[in-house]
């Protein structure tokens, strides 16, 4: 049984202080169901999940206790991504008809303070200042520029797209431009990678309505269909965040196996795709991810980037609706948020952030601690 | 004289007129891994022989922390007193990558490749007046 995505709903990412995240959860999920034409009491069953804004389940005393098996998910940064893949096995399998995924999260500002017991580390990891997610992306893109020629300029040069995107897009958070100068200029934060180079941790919320694809076209004209979800950890071997040490020997990420794995379930490949959101946590990571999920060969990038093929008018668009780095990242939300801008993309509902050309496929990757990633593909 | 105790049991030989890192190597399939434990990441194996690591290796890659850290961050400055400090992977020939702290904090004298020697000095006193050592890369 296909599964299809028929409602979709966002709360505004950002800050938003008259709201708690649970609050702004159910504000996506109204609108989702809304936009499907269904009523709450329609759904079958949901899977949500938050970091640091309570259980997804205490979405039903704001929308209502109607019964429904709602099960709570935490994966870190694939949160999202593991709530729509565990709600496309429920509709697959032919267990359910019809259900809703949700993510939200309103976290403090500044950097995240992961426990490094909650990793099977001890606490001196923690102690001596190695507890920062930042410091891996950073020491990641330092040996990939090292080893594949990607320069500072196209780390700007990313932001810079971010942020432009982001001033299209009503629901991002950071709305202005800033030019490639001043993303260079601003305060280092992990050399190579400067504050504006950095996505934040942020508020917003996400939801779907997911429901059998036989019977999409009884709430919208314009069904787009879950070709795959996969969600992959790490093997020995692969670089990963939060890692006292690592083999000598590196292997593949999990990014890599996921990408493989959805690509060979959608019988499609990575030419095919037409937009792509991309996990950017920071600028350097986008740059990592367009080759490892297969867009591109190691080193490609510096090219791409600089003769602005990932713009939206470009040839590969990379996240048409700022990305991470001017939505910020509410955990629980973030990976919905690329689902909803590429069910937007493939509708043609983008407004001012739509691509050219009416694109048919879109490609959604995240990455996560401590080495996790969830990709989806869509297609109209 | 001051009491000097290791940040955590088992990090590295301590006391000792020379100190190293441990590592765990599994008996199985021989890779090792830093710090010590009880079974093997690569192959399942759950005999692992504990043994010290190279004292020299090359940097891999690094940053710069340029701002302090939240809590569990322990290391006694305040913001004032903050010093931005160094992290890298550093591979130790025929062990492994091991990520620590670098007596370096200026990116212009670091670079990927550079010999690195592991060094043991104090982190920072407790409220005891005890010293709290851990291990530091420093360039060679």
């Amino acid at each position: 049984m296909d599964v299809a995505i028929v409602g979709i709903g966002i709360h505004p990412f950002g800050r938003t202080p008259a709201r708690s995240g649970l609050q702004q959860g159910a504000y996506a999920a109204r609108e989702a169901l809304k936009d499907a034409g269904v009523q709450w009491q329609d759904m079958q069953f949901a899977f949500g999940g938050s970091a640091s804004s309570g259980n997804a389940d205490a979405l039903g005393n704001e929308l209502g206790l109607t019964g429904i098996p709602f099960i709570n998910v935490a994966n870190g940064c694939a949160t999202g991504g593991s709530s729509l893949i565990a709600a496309w096995h429920a509709i697959k399998s032919g267990e359910h008809d019809i259900g809703l995924v949700a993510g939200f999260d309103k976290h403090d500002r500044g950097a995240f303070n992961a426990d490094p017991k909650a990793l099977g580390l001890g606490d001196w990891y923690g102690e001596v200042g190695m507890m920062m997610t930042t410091q891996f992306f950073a020491m990641k893109i330092q040996k990939y520029m090292h080893d594949h020629g990607i320069s500072a300029n196209t780390l700007a040069k990313v932001a810079a797209k971010a942020f432009l995107n982001g001033s299209l897009n009503p629901n991002a958070w950071r709305r202005q431009p800033i030019s490639e100068t001043e993303i260079a200029g601003s305060m280092m934060i992990n050399d190579p990678l400067t504050k504006f180079m950095f996505c934040s941790p942020a508020e917003g919320g996400v939801a779907l309505v997911l429901c059998r694809a036989d019977r999409a076209r009884q709430y919208t004209d314009t069904p787009v269909y879950l070709k795959s979800a996969v969600l992959k950890s790490r093997r020995f071997g692969s670089f990963e965040v939060f890692a006292p040490s690592q083999a000598l020997e590196q292997v593949d990420g999990p990014t890599v196996d996921a990408a493989n794995a959805a690509f060979e379930m959608a019988g499609v490949g990575p030419g095919d795709m037409d937009v792509l959101q991309l996990q950017d946590t920071e600028s350097g990571a986008e740059v990592m991810h367009m080759a490892e999920n297969g867009f591109c060969e190691h080193g490609e990038q510096e090219h791409l980037l600089q003769s602005g093929a990932t713009h939206i008018g470009g040839r590969m668009p990379v996240n048409t609706d700022g990305g991470c780095l001017a939505n910020g990242e509410p955990i629980g939300a973030s990976g919905l948020r690329q689902v909803y801008e590429n069910v937007l993309q493939l509708r043609g509902q983008a407004g001012q952030h739509q691509m050219p050309g009416n694109p048919r496929l879109g490609y959604t990757h995240v990455y996560g601690a401590p080495g996790i990633s969830a990709v989806t593909i869509l297609q109209r | 004289m001051t009491e000097k105790r290791p940040i955590a049991e088992g990090l590295f030989t301590w006391p000792s007129p020379q100190p190293a890192l441990l590592a765990s190597r599994c008996r199985q399939c021989g890779v090792a891994a830093f710090p010590v434990a009880e079974s093997c990441m690569a192959c399942s194996g759950q005999e692992v022989d504990v043994e010290e690591l190279p004292r020299r290796g090359t940097l891999w890659t690094w940053t710069i922390q340029q701002f302090m850290p939240k809590p569990p961050y322990n290391s006694g400055e305040t913001p004032e007193t903050f010093q931005p400090y160094g992290v890298g992977y550093v591979e130790l020939p025929g062990g492994v990558r091991v990520e620590g702290r670098l007596t370096e904090n200026d990116p212009q004298k670091l670079r990927i490749g550079m010999a690195m020697d592991v060094v043991f000095d104090a982190y920072r006193r407790d409220p005891d007046g005890a010293e709290i050592v851990s291990y530091f890369f420093k360039p060679v």
